[in-house]
């Protein structure tokens, strides 16, 4: 039971932070082009693109199926470990100072821009808030999509909680998008994406050494082993990357 | 057609945006995979070894950028 919960716990929280990440992003464009160019068009967009989403998983759930596990494991494991990874690594630079954060506002105001220079909306049928709110909305989900396959696809049983966790967070964004009306400013974004580059990343290396047949030493609970190993190296990389660059630290939104 | 060609890109760009460190880590991985059915060490070694080697490739693509940063400032 133990195992299972080892696996579980960390599979919704790694589903829940990765997408929550994505779905402040493409909250973000959804209220430049809906406040600019109205709601219903860029509602309908984004709800059209989340529909296919949701057919591609159902899609590739059902087919992942018929493949064997082990090599699940390795081909999965090394995408995550590609993707894990490079979040890790610009998490650190960030943090370090090395690359500017991503703001939120200065986001929101330049597609506002955008949507404004791009002729009157607020018609019945608005085809280019349609299409930009459907272009993020598919954009950021592709991304959610990848990581609760790659997250569910490693055992069996456990693209249901890698869904629970997106689902979660999206439910989470779009509640926090009818209260504020306004972009997610304050989530602390870089933090997240540390977390979910340790968290991938772990699950990345546990992943292909299941599929090349290599024992952990902790068995399944060498996950947490490695979570808790790779936030170590990130940590002590901060200050080293600093050090190395030798340069001044760039503000918290600089750009 | 082009919110595909837009996506496909999104798509690559979600594993690779320095091409040296995920080549490194696909040839990591390479490595191992070869390391793990040819050479006589222990499961649990080679369990170890993988981290490591992934844990070294990710420091040493990291203190890499943060040295170019460096010489990027000092010419300036």
């Amino acid at each position: 039971m133990g195992i299972g919960w080892a696996h579980m716990g960390t599979s919704v929280v790694a589903s829940f932070l990765a997408s929550l990440v994505e779905c402040v992003e493409a909250l973000t464009v959804i209220l430049a082009v809906g406040s600019v160019r109205g709601w219903r068009s860029a509602l309908i967009g984004a709800a059209t693109a989340i529909a296919v989403l949701l057919i591609i998983i159902a899609a590739l759930g059902a087919a992942l199926t018929r493949i064997p596990l082990p090599i699940i494991q390795l081909v999965v494991g090394t995408l995550l470990l590609l993707f894990g990874l490079r979040w890790l690594r610009k998490a650190v630079l960030r943090s370090a100072g090395l690359i500017a954060l991503h703001d939120e506002q200065a986001a929101f105001a330049k597609n506002t821009e955008t949507m404004r220079n791009l002729g009157t909306g607020h018609t019945a049928w608005d085809k280019v808030a349609f299409a930009a709110a459907f272009n993020i909305t598919m954009l950021e989900g592709t991304e959610v999509v990848f990581i609760v396959i790659a997250i569910g696809a490693g055992g069996t049983g456990m693209l249901l909680p890698a869904s629970l966790g997106a689902v979660a967070a999206l439910l989470v964004v779009i509640a926090l998008g009818l209260i504020l009306h306004r972009p997610l400013a304050r989530v602390p974004e870089n933090t997240l994406k540390f977390t979910v580059g340790v968290l991938l990343s772990a699950f990345g290396t546990f992943w292909v050494g299941e599929g090349m047949h290599l024992a952990w030493p902790a068995g399944d609970w060498s996950i947490l082993i490695l979570i808790a190993a790779y936030l170590a190296i990130a940590l002590v990389m901060v200050p080293i990357c600093r050090g190395q660059s030798q340069a001044p630290a760039f503000s918290e939104r600089q750009s | 057609m082009n919110w595909i060609k837009t996506i496909l890109r999104e798509i690559y760009g979600l594993f690779v945006d320095d091409g040296t460190f995920a080549l490194a880590i696909l040839i990591w991985l390479s490595f191992m995979r070869w390391t793990a059915s040819h050479l006589p060490l222990s499961p649990a070694t080679s369990a170890i070894m993988l981290f490591a080697g992934l844990a070294l490739i990710l420091i040493e693509s990291a203190v890499r950028f943060a040295r170019r940063k460096r010489q990027t400032i000092r010419k300036t």
